[in-house]
Protein backbone atom coordinates (compact mmCIF):
# COMPACT_ATOMS: atom_id res chain seq x y z
CA UNK A 1 0.00 0.00 0.00
CA UNK A 2 2.99 2.49 1.09
CA UNK A 3 4.46 1.80 -2.72
CA UNK A 4 1.22 2.67 -4.55
CA UNK A 5 1.16 5.66 -2.75
CA UNK A 6 4.35 6.83 -3.69
CA UNK A 7 3.35 5.96 -7.28
CA UNK A 8 0.07 7.59 -7.20
CA UNK A 9 1.97 10.86 -5.86
CA UNK A 10 4.29 10.37 -8.64
CA UNK A 11 1.53 9.78 -11.50
CA UNK A 12 -0.38 13.27 -10.88
CA UNK A 13 2.31 15.30 -11.76
CA UNK A 14 3.64 13.83 -14.93
CA UNK A 15 0.03 13.73 -15.77
CA UNK A 16 0.04 17.64 -15.52
CA UNK A 17 2.83 17.63 -17.94
CA UNK A 18 0.85 15.26 -20.47
CA UNK A 19 -2.14 17.32 -19.84
CA UNK A 20 -0.14 20.32 -21.08
CA UNK A 21 1.42 18.34 -24.05
CA UNK A 22 -2.37 17.19 -25.56
CA UNK A 23 -3.42 20.97 -25.22
CA UNK A 24 -0.44 21.69 -27.46
CA UNK A 25 -1.58 18.90 -29.57
CA UNK A 26 -4.96 20.08 -29.98
CA UNK A 27 -7.27 17.14 -28.25
CA UNK A 28 -10.08 18.05 -26.46
CA UNK A 29 -11.03 17.47 -22.75
CA UNK A 30 -12.70 14.36 -23.75
CA UNK A 31 -9.69 13.06 -25.54
CA UNK A 32 -7.63 13.28 -23.00
CA UNK A 33 -9.58 11.99 -20.49
CA UNK A 34 -10.58 8.68 -22.96
CA UNK A 35 -6.96 8.36 -23.99
CA UNK A 36 -6.19 8.09 -19.98
CA UNK A 37 -8.35 5.16 -19.66
CA UNK A 38 -8.63 3.75 -23.22
CA UNK A 39 -4.48 3.93 -23.81
CA UNK A 40 -3.70 4.02 -20.44
CA UNK A 41 0.40 4.20 -21.09
CA UNK A 42 2.05 7.63 -20.19
CA UNK A 43 5.05 6.81 -22.79
CA UNK A 44 2.92 5.93 -25.61
CA UNK A 45 -0.29 9.18 -24.92
CA UNK A 46 2.90 11.09 -24.69
CA UNK A 47 4.15 10.23 -28.00
CA UNK A 48 1.15 10.02 -29.79
CA UNK A 49 0.17 13.85 -28.42
CA UNK A 50 3.37 14.66 -30.06
CA UNK A 51 2.64 12.91 -33.35
CA UNK A 52 -0.87 14.41 -33.35
CA UNK A 53 0.95 18.22 -32.75
CA UNK A 54 3.24 17.19 -36.22
CA UNK A 55 0.39 16.11 -37.90
CA UNK A 56 1.65 12.64 -38.42
CA UNK A 57 -0.83 9.70 -39.59
CA UNK A 58 -2.60 7.54 -37.15
CA UNK A 59 -0.99 4.12 -38.76
CA UNK A 60 2.67 5.65 -38.15
CA UNK A 61 1.01 6.71 -34.47
CA UNK A 62 -0.52 3.00 -34.38
CA UNK A 63 3.19 1.90 -34.74
CA UNK A 64 5.32 3.51 -32.44
CA UNK A 65 2.88 2.71 -30.06
CA UNK A 66 3.20 -0.59 -30.70
CA UNK A 67 6.76 -0.52 -30.67
CA UNK A 68 6.59 1.53 -27.19
CA UNK A 69 4.10 -0.96 -25.26
CA UNK A 70 5.48 -4.40 -27.01
CA UNK A 71 7.58 -4.69 -23.28
CA UNK A 72 4.04 -5.38 -22.08
CA UNK A 73 4.49 -8.51 -23.83
CA UNK A 74 7.10 -9.50 -21.24
CA UNK A 75 5.56 -7.74 -18.13
CA UNK A 76 2.14 -10.42 -19.15
CA UNK A 77 4.47 -13.45 -19.14
CA UNK A 78 5.94 -12.58 -15.84
CA UNK A 79 2.50 -12.32 -14.20
CA UNK A 80 1.21 -14.83 -16.14
CA UNK A 81 2.39 -17.84 -13.79
CA UNK A 82 0.39 -16.59 -10.86
CA UNK A 83 -2.49 -15.87 -12.51
CA UNK A 84 -3.66 -18.95 -14.47
CA UNK A 85 -6.28 -20.07 -12.01
CA UNK A 86 -7.56 -17.49 -12.82
CA UNK A 87 -10.90 -17.56 -15.03
CA UNK A 88 -10.30 -16.45 -18.29
CA UNK A 89 -12.43 -13.54 -18.53
CA UNK A 90 -11.10 -12.27 -15.51
CA UNK A 91 -7.08 -12.31 -16.90
CA UNK A 92 -8.52 -10.49 -19.94
CA UNK A 93 -10.15 -7.86 -18.12
CA UNK A 94 -6.71 -7.18 -15.53
CA UNK A 95 -4.81 -7.24 -18.56
CA UNK A 96 -5.84 -3.93 -20.43
CA UNK A 97 -4.41 -2.44 -16.92
CA UNK A 98 -1.35 -4.17 -16.82
CA UNK A 99 1.05 -1.68 -17.22
CA UNK A 100 4.65 -0.46 -16.01
CA UNK A 101 3.68 0.91 -12.35
CA UNK A 102 0.75 -2.14 -11.76
CA UNK A 103 3.59 -4.82 -12.89
CA UNK A 104 6.55 -3.47 -10.88
CA UNK A 105 4.12 -3.08 -7.63
CA UNK A 106 2.00 -6.99 -7.73
CA UNK A 107 5.11 -9.02 -9.25
CA UNK A 108 6.70 -7.80 -6.12
CA UNK A 109 4.22 -8.74 -4.03
CA UNK A 110 2.99 -11.95 -5.62
CA UNK A 111 6.38 -13.11 -5.48
CA UNK A 112 6.70 -12.13 -1.81
CA UNK A 113 3.90 -14.10 -0.97
CA UNK A 114 4.42 -16.68 -3.34
CA UNK A 115 0.69 -16.07 -4.98
CA UNK A 116 -1.83 -14.37 -6.59
CA UNK A 117 -3.58 -11.51 -4.90
CA UNK A 118 -6.91 -9.76 -6.44
CA UNK A 119 -6.65 -7.27 -3.97
CA UNK A 120 -3.27 -5.97 -4.48
CA UNK A 121 -3.86 -6.09 -8.19
CA UNK A 122 -6.09 -3.40 -8.12
CA UNK A 123 -4.73 -1.22 -5.71
CA UNK A 124 -1.65 -1.67 -7.95
CA UNK A 125 -3.82 -0.09 -10.74
CA UNK A 126 -5.80 2.37 -8.64
CA UNK A 127 -2.38 4.28 -7.94
CA UNK A 128 -2.36 4.82 -11.49
CA UNK A 129 -5.86 4.94 -12.99
CA UNK A 130 -7.16 7.60 -10.43
CA UNK A 131 -4.11 10.16 -10.26
CA UNK A 132 -3.36 9.89 -14.34
CA UNK A 133 -5.93 10.66 -15.47
CA UNK A 134 -6.64 13.67 -12.87
CA UNK A 135 -3.61 15.35 -13.50
CA UNK A 136 -3.72 15.42 -16.95
CA UNK A 137 -7.04 16.98 -17.38
CA UNK A 138 -5.48 19.17 -14.29
CA UNK A 139 -2.71 20.45 -16.68
CA UNK A 140 -5.20 20.23 -19.66
CA UNK A 141 -7.17 22.74 -18.10
CA UNK A 142 -5.05 24.92 -16.41
CA UNK A 143 -2.68 25.30 -19.30
CA UNK A 144 -5.62 26.64 -21.23
CA UNK A 145 -5.52 29.76 -19.86
CA UNK A 146 -1.87 30.82 -20.91
CA UNK A 147 0.42 31.74 -23.90
CA UNK A 148 2.27 28.23 -24.33
CA UNK A 149 5.26 29.76 -26.46
CA UNK A 150 5.78 32.81 -24.85
CA UNK A 151 5.73 30.62 -21.36
CA UNK A 152 8.41 28.43 -23.01
CA UNK A 153 5.76 25.61 -22.32
CA UNK A 154 6.56 23.86 -25.78
CA UNK A 155 9.28 22.26 -24.43
CA UNK A 156 7.75 20.57 -21.82
CA UNK A 157 7.02 17.88 -24.86
CA UNK A 158 10.44 16.76 -25.90
CA UNK A 159 11.97 17.28 -22.60
CA UNK A 160 9.62 14.85 -21.16
CA UNK A 161 10.43 12.45 -23.66
CA UNK A 162 14.08 12.64 -23.56
CA UNK A 163 14.06 12.15 -19.71
CA UNK A 164 11.82 9.28 -19.82
CA UNK A 165 13.97 7.82 -22.47
CA UNK A 166 17.30 8.14 -20.63
CA UNK A 167 15.01 6.76 -17.02
CA UNK A 168 14.99 3.42 -19.16
CA UNK A 169 18.67 2.88 -19.63
CA UNK A 170 20.18 0.68 -17.59
CA UNK A 171 23.24 -0.81 -19.93
CA UNK A 172 25.41 -0.79 -22.75
CA UNK A 173 22.75 -2.10 -24.88
CA UNK A 174 20.22 0.67 -23.84
CA UNK A 175 22.50 3.68 -24.99
CA UNK A 176 23.18 1.89 -28.05
CA UNK A 177 19.64 1.77 -28.79
CA UNK A 178 19.10 5.43 -28.03
CA UNK A 179 22.01 6.73 -29.59
CA UNK A 180 21.37 4.55 -33.01
CA UNK A 181 17.61 5.96 -33.12
CA UNK A 182 18.78 9.71 -32.17
CA UNK A 183 21.01 9.31 -35.36
CA UNK A 184 18.60 7.35 -37.26
CA UNK A 185 15.75 9.65 -36.26
CA UNK A 186 17.38 13.00 -37.04
CA UNK A 187 19.04 11.88 -40.39
CA UNK A 188 15.63 10.28 -41.50
CA UNK A 189 13.83 13.35 -40.11
CA UNK A 190 15.75 15.66 -42.35
CA UNK A 191 15.31 14.15 -45.52
CA UNK A 192 11.22 12.71 -45.07
CA UNK A 193 10.00 14.43 -42.63
CA UNK A 194 9.77 14.24 -38.53
CA UNK A 195 7.12 11.15 -38.49
CA UNK A 196 9.65 9.42 -41.12
CA UNK A 197 12.46 10.27 -38.72
CA UNK A 198 10.39 8.89 -35.56
CA UNK A 199 9.41 5.38 -37.14
CA UNK A 200 13.12 5.06 -38.72
CA UNK A 201 14.43 5.64 -35.21
CA UNK A 202 12.17 3.72 -33.17
CA UNK A 203 12.54 0.57 -35.57
CA UNK A 204 16.33 0.57 -35.86
CA UNK A 205 17.35 1.64 -32.62
CA UNK A 206 16.88 -1.21 -31.07
CA UNK A 207 18.84 -2.89 -33.45
CA UNK A 208 22.12 -0.67 -32.80
CA UNK A 209 21.67 -1.90 -29.11
CA UNK A 210 21.42 -5.47 -29.79
CA UNK A 211 24.36 -5.32 -32.10
CA UNK A 212 26.59 -4.50 -28.79
CA UNK A 213 27.48 -6.76 -26.07
CA UNK A 214 25.11 -7.14 -23.15
CA UNK A 215 26.77 -5.33 -20.26
CA UNK A 216 26.24 -6.21 -16.53
CA UNK A 217 23.66 -3.66 -15.68
CA UNK A 218 21.89 -4.41 -19.15
CA UNK A 219 17.87 -6.23 -18.91
CA UNK A 220 17.44 -6.69 -21.98
CA UNK A 221 17.46 -10.49 -21.18
CA UNK A 222 15.53 -9.92 -17.96
CA UNK A 223 12.02 -10.24 -18.82
CA UNK A 224 10.65 -10.62 -15.14
CA UNK A 225 11.98 -6.77 -14.21
CA UNK A 226 10.06 -3.69 -14.96
CA UNK A 227 11.61 -1.02 -16.75
CA UNK A 228 14.17 1.03 -14.75
CA UNK A 229 11.53 3.94 -15.57
CA UNK A 230 9.26 2.95 -13.63
CA UNK A 231 11.16 1.20 -11.03
CA UNK A 232 12.63 5.08 -10.31
CA UNK A 233 9.04 6.66 -10.11
CA UNK A 234 8.90 7.46 -14.09
CA UNK A 235 5.43 6.27 -16.18
CA UNK B 1 -12.47 12.18 -39.94
CA UNK B 2 -10.32 14.08 -36.91
CA UNK B 3 -12.82 16.94 -36.56
CA UNK B 4 -16.04 14.64 -36.32
CA UNK B 5 -14.84 12.54 -34.09
CA UNK B 6 -12.24 14.02 -32.12
CA UNK B 7 -8.96 11.75 -30.93
CA UNK B 8 -11.07 9.17 -29.46
CA UNK B 9 -10.41 6.71 -32.80
CA UNK B 10 -7.22 6.66 -32.26
CA UNK B 11 -7.19 6.16 -28.84
CA UNK B 12 -9.07 3.25 -29.62
CA UNK B 13 -6.77 2.09 -32.22
CA UNK B 14 -3.75 2.32 -29.72
CA UNK B 15 -5.33 0.29 -27.48
CA UNK B 16 -6.12 -2.34 -30.51
CA UNK B 17 -2.00 -1.95 -30.99
CA UNK B 18 -1.61 -2.28 -27.56
CA UNK B 19 -3.68 -4.60 -25.26
CA UNK B 20 -2.48 -8.24 -27.45
CA UNK B 21 0.75 -7.74 -26.01
CA UNK B 22 -0.54 -7.01 -22.90
CA UNK B 23 -2.63 -10.18 -22.70
CA UNK B 24 -1.36 -12.90 -25.01
CA UNK B 25 0.73 -14.25 -22.58
CA UNK B 26 -1.82 -14.44 -19.56
CA UNK B 27 -4.84 -15.95 -21.47
CA UNK B 28 -2.33 -18.02 -23.78
CA UNK B 29 0.78 -19.52 -21.63
CA UNK B 30 3.72 -20.84 -23.97
CA UNK B 31 3.12 -17.56 -26.34
CA UNK B 32 5.95 -15.47 -24.42
CA UNK B 33 8.70 -17.79 -25.27
CA UNK B 34 10.50 -15.49 -27.96
CA UNK B 35 14.02 -16.49 -28.75
CA UNK B 36 16.30 -13.91 -27.04
CA UNK B 37 16.96 -11.61 -29.61
CA UNK B 38 13.41 -10.80 -29.83
CA UNK B 39 13.22 -10.28 -26.38
CA UNK B 40 16.04 -8.01 -26.37
CA UNK B 41 14.24 -5.72 -29.50
CA UNK B 42 11.36 -5.78 -27.69
CA UNK B 43 12.94 -4.29 -24.60
CA UNK B 44 15.17 -1.76 -26.13
CA UNK B 45 12.28 -0.80 -28.49
CA UNK B 46 10.99 1.28 -25.81
CA UNK B 47 13.83 4.06 -25.01
CA UNK B 48 14.46 3.94 -28.43
CA UNK B 49 11.18 5.07 -29.76
CA UNK B 50 10.92 7.79 -26.86
CA UNK B 51 14.66 8.84 -27.86
CA UNK B 52 13.86 9.52 -31.41
CA UNK B 53 11.10 11.58 -30.41
CA UNK B 54 12.79 13.56 -28.30
CA UNK B 55 15.34 14.08 -30.55
CA UNK B 56 12.72 15.25 -33.73
CA UNK B 57 10.93 17.09 -30.96
CA UNK B 58 13.65 19.33 -30.00
CA UNK B 59 16.71 18.94 -33.05
CA UNK B 60 13.85 19.53 -36.33
CA UNK B 61 12.23 22.56 -36.94
CA UNK B 62 8.60 22.16 -38.01
CA UNK B 63 9.12 23.44 -41.30
CA UNK B 64 8.99 21.60 -44.56
CA UNK B 65 11.89 20.04 -45.11
CA UNK B 66 13.01 20.46 -42.01
CA UNK B 67 16.21 21.39 -40.30
CA UNK B 68 18.67 20.92 -37.64
CA UNK B 69 17.72 23.69 -34.65
CA UNK B 70 20.23 24.57 -32.19
CA UNK B 71 19.89 26.74 -29.30
CA UNK B 72 17.93 27.26 -26.43
CA UNK B 73 15.11 24.18 -26.38
CA UNK B 74 18.11 21.85 -26.78
CA UNK B 75 19.95 22.92 -24.50
CA UNK B 76 16.78 22.66 -22.19
CA UNK B 77 15.92 19.53 -23.15
CA UNK B 78 19.59 18.49 -21.65
CA UNK B 79 19.09 20.22 -18.67
CA UNK B 80 15.76 18.38 -18.21
CA UNK B 81 17.50 15.38 -18.57
CA UNK B 82 20.26 15.87 -16.47
CA UNK B 83 17.98 17.44 -13.35
CA UNK B 84 15.12 14.37 -13.83
CA UNK B 85 18.50 12.10 -13.91
CA UNK B 86 19.88 13.59 -10.35
CA UNK B 87 16.38 14.02 -8.65
CA UNK B 88 14.22 11.19 -10.45
CA UNK B 89 11.89 13.68 -10.70
CA UNK B 90 10.45 14.68 -14.06
CA UNK B 91 8.72 17.52 -12.34
CA UNK B 92 11.26 19.09 -11.60
CA UNK B 93 12.98 18.48 -15.11
CA UNK B 94 10.37 19.79 -17.30
CA UNK B 95 10.15 23.09 -14.67
CA UNK B 96 13.76 23.77 -15.21
CA UNK B 97 13.34 23.48 -19.04
CA UNK B 98 10.34 25.69 -19.53
CA UNK B 99 11.66 28.57 -17.25
CA UNK B 100 14.80 28.22 -19.27
CA UNK B 101 12.92 28.74 -22.05
CA UNK B 102 11.15 31.23 -20.71
CA UNK B 103 13.45 33.13 -19.68
CA UNK B 104 15.68 32.90 -23.27
CA UNK B 105 13.06 33.92 -24.82
CA UNK B 106 12.45 36.79 -22.84
CA UNK B 107 15.67 38.15 -23.58
CA UNK B 108 15.06 37.35 -27.29
CA UNK B 109 17.56 34.29 -27.55
CA UNK B 110 15.76 32.42 -28.25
Amino acid sequence: MRDSLAIAAYAFPVGLVYGLATLQAHFSALDVIVACFVVLGGGAQFAAAGMVKDGAPWVAIAGVTLLINARHLLYSAAIAPYTSERPLRERAFMAHFLMDESFALSLAHFRRIGGFDRRAYWIAVLAVLIPWPLGSITGYLAAGSVDIGRLGLDVAFPAAMAALSLGMVSGRRDVAAVGGAVIVALGAGLVGGASVGLVAGAVLGPVFGLMVRPSDHDQSNEPERAEPAAEAGLP
Amino acid sequence: MNIALGLIPLSLLMWAVTYPSRALPMLAPGIERLPNWAISYLRLAGPAALAALAATGCLLTSDSPPHLQLGAVPIAVAVCVLITWKTRQLLLGVGAAVILVAVARAAGAA
